[in-house]
């Protein structure tokens, strides 16, 4: 079966469907309903065999390079274009096709945001690719 | 003695470890080889002790694992030839050691200075722990590949050292407590294994910061049903309820920390299990003793010479109790010192928000406390300081009421 990963973003992709503030503006009960949302797809995965792993990104970010023979690895952390991607975190799931890929990505997207209406975020579908056949 | 219709007690096996490795390695067995050799002893152990239990375990063990490191010895003189008779079997030095020198003495060994935290504390737990290279990668959530790769290179890097100085206890008590921190992931409780390990620690040694260790672990740990609710939010100090602390392990961990503080040689550990005792001892949040607090910090910050740069989290911990007794003002200046040090850390920001929420300015903490959300690296934590952002906000725009009537 296919692994895909469902990444979620901090900045970065289409124009918002919905824009909305940042979380720490909702309403308290808002960013409970969308906490508890977000543990029910855990669950959900987790019930339907399909989950893999899942993980949030902190936001800090630092770039680095290697600096050359003998030097110090050369660091940045900006400044970087406002539209650059910023991956918040993504779902690991092995699900049977692509399809059920988009469709469990879509649920994801239909998160509660404020007033309880869907975020309508965009999702980041991205196949894994597999490696060698396991031979344990 | 295993009686045949008793079911093979892990933990009673575990426990036998640490002296009977103790014992290899004092003879002058090399430690990974002795390590290596009892674990497979173990191994075998689970298999056949089920239909034939031994009549004396330790001695069984011992008996497996000294043949296993023999046939080693001997494959390994077969590969070098000449060298077989260097390697003759050491004959075994009486035993007149006590099992709390045992673990001692492997703490020292797990917890030497050259190796590096992650793999002080993987040792720790794979060698006195007694846990299996799987049960810790599961609790660090790493592959049990990288695990136990730590542990043989940990395990390499031990190899050739003399292990028979004292070692540093203040190693052993920082290593103890990144275990208890490290908390409870996967299937072990790592802050039980702590708390199990600090408990043979203190009966090793007199010193009264392995007391004071385990005081704390002790004191912090009663309050643990309470830290969470149901669905796995974070409940602050002020909210928790109370009826659910272990009230036998806090009296332990009093009766602990009364009989550290008696030997007149105070440290960090003791008072920070003062501190921990206060909490534990308020009857609600508005009962808490924070004069008493306070002069505990200061004694805790004492201990350094300039505890701005060298213990900035007490500082930290310190400005709470300030906020409490000298009003926020005067701890929103204490954590101003700080800004230099820690201000790029979620949990400075985090004091801010709570103390500015203590001072009324509602606006403030919202700012400070989603600022400290940004910064979190564990998503509990995060999630936690956006409620906490959230709420502060609305009520800053009176849509909700404060839930915290006790202030």
């Amino acid at each position: 079966m296919p692994k895909y990963l469902l990444l979620k973003h901090y900045r970065g992709g289409p124009e918002p469907y919905r824009p909305v503030p940042p979380m720490d503006e909702w309403a308290p009960e808002d960013v409970e309903a969308h906490m508890a949302f977000q543990r029910h797809v855990g669950e959900l995965l987790r019930e339907n065999g399909e989950y893999v792993d899942a993980q949030a990104l902190t936001p800090a970010r630092t770039w680095v390079r290697y600096g050359g023979p003998d030097a110090a690895p050369v660091t940045t952390d900006g400044p970087l274009p406002e539209t650059s991607d910023l991956a918040a975190g993504w779902y690991m799931i092995d699900v049977e096709s692509h399809e059920r890929a988009l469709e469990l990505a879509a649920y994801v997207s239909s998160e509660p945001g404020p007033g309880g209406e869907p975020l309508y975020e965009w999702i980041d579908v991205r196949e894994v690719m597999s490696g060698a056949p396991a031979h344990d | 003695m295993l009686k045949p219709t008793q079911r093979l007690d892990e933990g009673a096996l575990r426990a036998l470890v640490p002296g009977l490795l103790a014992a290899l390695v004092r003879r002058g067995e090399d430690f990974a080889a002795a390590e290596d050799a009892l674990q497979e002893a173990l191994l075998e152990a689970l298999r056949v002790w089920p239909k034939h239990p031994p009549r004396d375990p330790g001695a069984w063990l011992a008996t497996v694992a000294t043949r296993r490191l023999v046939d080693v010895r001997r494959s390994d003189a077969a590969r070098r030839g000449r060298e077989e008779r260097l390697l003759e079997q050491r004959e075994p030095e009486p035993a007149d050691t006590q099992p709390g020198d045992d673990t001692l003495f492997l703490l020292f060994c797990c917890c030497h200075p050259d190796l590096s935290p992650a793999s002080q504390v993987a040792l720790t737990l794979r060698t006195v722990g007694g846990l299996t290279t799987p049960e810790i990668a599961d609790a660090f959530y790493v592959p049990e590949a990288t695990m136990a790769q730590r542990i043989s290179r940990a395990k390499r890097a031990l190899r050739g050292r003399r292990l028979n100085q004292p070692g540093d206890l203040a190693v052993v008590l920082r290593v103890l407590y990144l275990v208890y921190t490290a908390g409870h992931a996967g299937r072990v409780d790592l802050a039980a294994e702590a708390i199990r390990l600090a408990r043979q620690l203190a009966l090793a040694t007199e010193e009264p910061e392995a007391r004071g260790l385990l005081a704390l672990m002790l004191l912090n740990h009663a309050r643990l049903p309470a830290r969470f609710d149901a669905e796995g939010r974070i409940v602050t100090l002020d909210r928790q309820d109370r009826s659910l602390w272990d009230t036998r392990e806090i009296a332990q961990g009093v009766r602990v920390l009364q009989s550290a503080l008696a030997l007149k040689r105070r440290g960090r550990y003791q008072f920070e299990a003062a501190i921990a005792a206060l909490h534990d001892d308020a009857v609600n949040y508005s009962e808490t003793d924070w004069q008493q607090i306070l002069a505990w910090y200061d004694d805790l910050v004492a201990l350094s010479d300039d505890p701005v740069r060298q213990d900035p989290a007490s500082m930290l911990g310190r400005a709470v109790a300030v906020g409490h007794v000298l009003g926020s003002a005067a701890a929103l200046r204490e954590t101003d010192r700080l800004r230099e040090v820690l201000g790029d850390r979620h949990r400075w920001y985090a004091v801010r928000g709570y103390l500015h929420e203590l001072g009324g300015d509602l606006l403030a903490a919202g700012a400070a406390y989603a600022e400290a959300a940004r910064r979190a690296t564990n998503v509990a934590e995060r999630d936690h300081l956006v409620r906490q952002a959230a709420r502060a906000r609305a009520a800053e725009l009176g849509t909700v009421a404060l839930p915290r009537s006790s202030r």
